[in-house]
């Protein structure tokens, strides 16, 4: 019976020939991941649970992001308490505050493999799709069971198909194909489903572009989001891959509840307008409203060629007088090619405030917070009431170069007008 | 009687708990701050027993389990709802706090309407109106795990699996 890659990621996980669409599987899990905002209740209810040592610590990362470096007291105290706790476990995994977004070092970190069951304790661990594991996230209890003792029930989800057509045009993104299909599909368009990206237009997109994609499939309520391993898949891979890795593919006549092509050769820059990350529309039409702040990072959009693409945009221009831009690499490894390759150097020069490689401004409770009223651009992938800040101000989710366009602006700015 | 709060499709967990709130750590905390960013008066006022009613993709968004620990902290006592986000769902059950998916319920109830929620037999009663819903009931190893008031003392009572 064929099978799609999600099936037989699962099927493997948890030592079936097969498995079919809303089945219960108990599946080993390769790779658990937890942050400092969902770690702690882990780690509490693990301690409940009367278990002092997670299953296996090759398989556990920690990572420091949410809140790096802490802004309180009391995250500070948690991040102290999950230092001792990656000490105790002796996890050799960890990322301390200076490393950046967990979506981005375990995709660096060579964790997510094609083939793999990879469980993050955030939703947005989908994205480590991009490299062809299927990659999920779960709550902290969830996690914690994990910990206790590596596995966890699935239900096994139905798959859907988008088929990705055509090159984009310059100045265009991935970030743009995402928002299009999830404004077609809307928020709960793909819930508890596992949605495949396939076809020659994701065969162009680098590994960061099909992150970006990835990242945003739990935005339509999807389970996982993958991306079929490839040429380009092994090539990041090379250097970084933690073991050995057995490349899965779905069967040409797999099973699909719902296939959609797109042809994203004409496609145009994306915006999701306030307060919903479906209410997408072309920039062109919501051109000429006002920012204060414009965000440039976050798992969704804060690599290497994310930042390139930026400071291209805005080609020595600066940031338009009275609005905040904010940039923060998503890793460390980033920041440092950002530096290298003087991309820091051509933000700063620009106005920009660069940050610390974390999660920032994406989610109001760290740097870049809006006040009532104010309008921020970013490059994040939820712009849902109050998410950066105050419930009265207004986030317009974009791609780098429409974030950037709209900076040196200091309004939405198509960035194929700048 | 517990008396239903009726909220719009797509609820999000930043609605119901905003990420400026996660730092915290005591559920009563979490709690005075639930629903704060789409409706400012609810945790004041929710009673202890009190329903939510939700529409379609209930919990959408994040996956932090703060957001079912507020609501059970302000004092709710289920959740129902047209369907539910799956982290969400997951992490409610997680914590003993009942969702319910109803097709249907959320257009037969108005704010502080009366209402009674029979877990065992999936029933959700609009005693104001007096119609009765009928909701697909849980299976017996998630009622257990409610009854239990979530999955660690659920487990803990049957015998956590102990490691060294």
């Amino acid at each position: 019976m064929p099978m799609t890659i999600a099936e037989k990621i699962l099927a493997r996980a948890s030592g079936r020939k097969r498995v079919s669409p809303g089945e219960i599987v108990e599946a080993k899990v390769d790779v658990a991941m937890a942050h400092d905002l969902t770690a702690p209740l882990a780690i509490e209810a693990l301690h409940k649970m009367g278990v002092k040592r997670v299953w296996d610590p090759s398989k556990v990362v920690i990572v420091l992001d949410h809140q790096a470096p802490p802004t309180t007291i009391e995250m500070a105290k948690d991040h102290a308490m999950l230092r001792k706790f990656v000490a105790e476990n002796r996890i050799p995994n960890f990322y301390d505050v200076h490393e950046g977004i967990c979506h981005q070092v375990v995709p660096e970190g060579g964790f997510a493999l094609p083939g793999r069951l990879v469980v993050g304790a955030d939703s947005h661990s989908c994205t480590y799709g991009a490299l062809g594991c299927f990659a999920t996230g779960v709550g902290s209890t969830d996690m914690a069971a994990i910990f206790a003792t590596g596995k966890l029930w699935f239900r096994v989800p139905e798959s859907m198909l988008f088929k990705i057509k055509g090159r984009l045009r310059n100045r265009v993104a991935p970030k743009d194909i995402i928002l299009k299909i999830i404004g077609d599909v809307g928020v709960d368009g793909a819930t508890y489903r596992a949605v495949e990206f396939a076809g020659d237009g994701v065969r162009h997109l680098t590994v960061a572009g099909r992150m970006t994609v990835c990242n945003m499939g739990v935005e339509m309520g999807a389970k996982t989001a993958i991306v079929p391993p490839d040429e380009q898949t092994k090539l990041y891979l090379k250097g970084r891959a933690r073991g050995k890795y057995k490349e899965v593919c779905s069967d040409s006549d797999a099973g699909y509840v719902d296939e959609r092509t797109y042809d994203v050769s004409n496609l145009e820059p994306q915006v999701a307008c306030p307060h919903r990350v479906d209410n997408v529309r072309p920039v062109r039409e919501v051109q000429g409203i006002e920012v204060d702040q414009a965000f440039l990072g976050s798992c969704t959009n804060g690599r290497l060629e994310d930042l390139i693409e930026a400071v291209e945009v805005m080609n020595g221009k600066k940031v338009a007088k009275g609005v905040r831009m904010i940039v923060s690499p998503a890793s460390r490894e980033v920041y440092m090619d950002a530096l290298n390759a003087g991309v820091l150097q051509r933000l700063v020069k620009a106005g920009a405030i660069v940050e610390s490689p974390a999660c920032a401004a994406c989610m109001g409770c760290h740097v870049g917070v809006l006040g009532p009223g104010e309008v921020s651009i970013s490059s994040s992938n939820r712009n849902f009431k109050g998410r950066q800040g105050s419930p009265e101000g207004k986030i317009y989710l974009a791609s780098p170069a429409t974030v950037a366009a709209s900076a040196v602006m200091g309004k939405i700015t198509d960035p194929r007008d700048v | 009687m517990a008396r239903a709060w009726v909220f719009e499709d797509d609820v999000s967990t930043d609605d119901i708990i905003a990420g400026r709130y996660l730092i915290k750590h005591d559920p009563r905390e979490l709690g005075i701050h639930a629903m704060e960013n789409i409706n400012p008066i609810f945790a004041k006022r929710v009673k202890r027993g009190d329903v939510i009613i939700g529409g379609k993709n209930f919990g959408c968004g994040s996956s932090r389990e703060q957001a079912p620990i507020a609501l059970k902290a302000a004092g709710v006592s289920a959740v129902v709802a047209e369907s539910f986000a799956r982290i969400f769902y997951r992490n409610s059950i997680n914590q003993g706090l009942p969702v319910i998916t109803c097709p249907g319920v959320r257009s037969g109830f108005k704010n502080m309407h009366k209402v009674k929620v029979d877990l065992k037999r999936g029933t959700i009663h609009n005693v104001t109106t007096g119609k009765v819903f009928k909701a697909e009931p849980f299976p017996d190893f998630i009622l257990g795990i409610l009854r239990a008031g979530g999955l660690i003392p659920y487990l803990k009572r049957r015998g956590a699996p102990r490691r060294r």
